[in-house]
């Protein structure tokens, strides 16, 4: 039987980085990208498709919890979709990206995001790429500083048939 | 093409309820787990009407657990967070007396199990039972070790898990 869930590429940092990007993402349905990681301080992790950071074209909508708030907010017209909070130190964290039907040239990209970082908060996000591109590749990166030393990234390829 | 995502175990609940569901020597050969389980509680809570918590452990340890929680009820919306001896929030399931055979449906993913860094999971906890109450759940866990998972226990915080309730773990291979 063909398998339909396949590692399309993985990463373990053995340094800090300032981004993460995986490239030839391949012929598959949707892709999801799962992430535990650590930053150089909290900050948001971010997400851009294609190294489109044209200002603009990426819009994201959250869902949150502090843990003595639960709230919503926005972000629309910006050069990347807001992934998660990541933090630093030992706090990890589990960061789920799905992207259905990511190599669609008819539509606008859409992603489901869930970001789960238990020393500041709990996160669900809608993103949004106002292109009608192919998605060939995406970055991931935080708002400042880099990504830690042991900082794991894969991406998977998901086929429908 | 070898799989990556494979099933290592599974559980169904018999009739006579189960006190706890439990996946032990879980091998390091993976490198996330997923856990999805379908639960319904024998026990009612004290009002009758809210669902009951699911509480998760690793590898029997009692110390060390973090996490954040925001929920919706069916009226409202609210965030929560505790620390301590176990996971209290690892998604829910539905209590006896609300509608007969609704099941909660509730999805566990831990990437890098076997890692040297703490562990952190997210959970997604669902359930619905066409009352006035229901819940929806997301939870952030963390658990301050830097032991590899080889072991996981769900027990409810009260009562038993019902007859039907299942749970599977599987594996997932980045290559």
């Amino acid at each position: 039987m063909a398998s339909t869930y396949v590692p399309i590429a993985t990463t373990t940092l053995g340094s800090s980085a300032a981004s993460v990007t995986f490239n030839s993402l391949g012929s598959y349905t949707d892709i999801k990208v799962v992430y535990s990681a650590t930053a150089s301080s909290l900050v948001n992790s971010r997400l851009q498709f294609n190294g489109d950071s044209s200002s603009g074209f990426y819009s994201t909508q959250v869902l949150y919890g502090t843990g003595s708030t639960a709230a919503a907010t926005r972000q629309s017209n910006q050069n990347s979709i807001w992934v998660d909070n990541t933090d630093t130190g030992s706090n990890v964290n589990t960061t789920i990206i799905d992207v259905m039907n990511y190599s669609n040239t008819s539509t606008y990209k859409t992603c489901l995001i869930r970001g789960s970082a238990a020393s500041t908060q709990v996160d669900a996000h809608v993103g949004l790429w106002r292109n009608t591109n192919a998605i060939t590749s995406l970055t991931l990166f935080p708002s400042s500083g880099t990504y830690s030393t042991g900082s794991t990234f894969t991406v998977y390829g998901i086929k429908a048939a | 093409m070898a799989s990556t995502y494979e099933l290592i175990a599974s559980t169904t609940v018999g009739s006579g309820g189960a006190a706890n569901i439990e996946f032990t020597s879980i091998p390091s050969t993976y490198t996330d787990l997923i856990v999805r389980y379908s639960l319904r509680s024998t026990a009612n809570d004290s009002g009758g009407s809210t669902p009951i918590d699911v509480r998760l452990t690793f590898n029997g340890s009692g110390s060390g657990y973090s996490e954040k929680m925001i929920y919706g009820t069916g009226s409202s919306a609210a965030s929560a967070a505790t620390s301590g001896s176990l996971i209290n929030w690892a998604g829910t399931q539905t209590n006896n007396s609300q509608t007969a055979s609704t099941f909660a449906s509730n999805d566990l993913y831990i990437p890098n199990y076997a890692g040297a860094s703490y562990k952190s999971a997210s959970v997604d906890g669902v359930q619905e039972n066409n009352a006035t109450a229901a819940a929806s759940r997301l939870t952030a866990v963390l658990w301050s070790s830097t032991a590899a998972i080889t072991s996981l226990k769900l027990a409810p915080d009260y009562g038993n898990f019902a007859q039907n309730s299942t749970a599977y773990l599987y594996g997932v291979k980045n290559a």
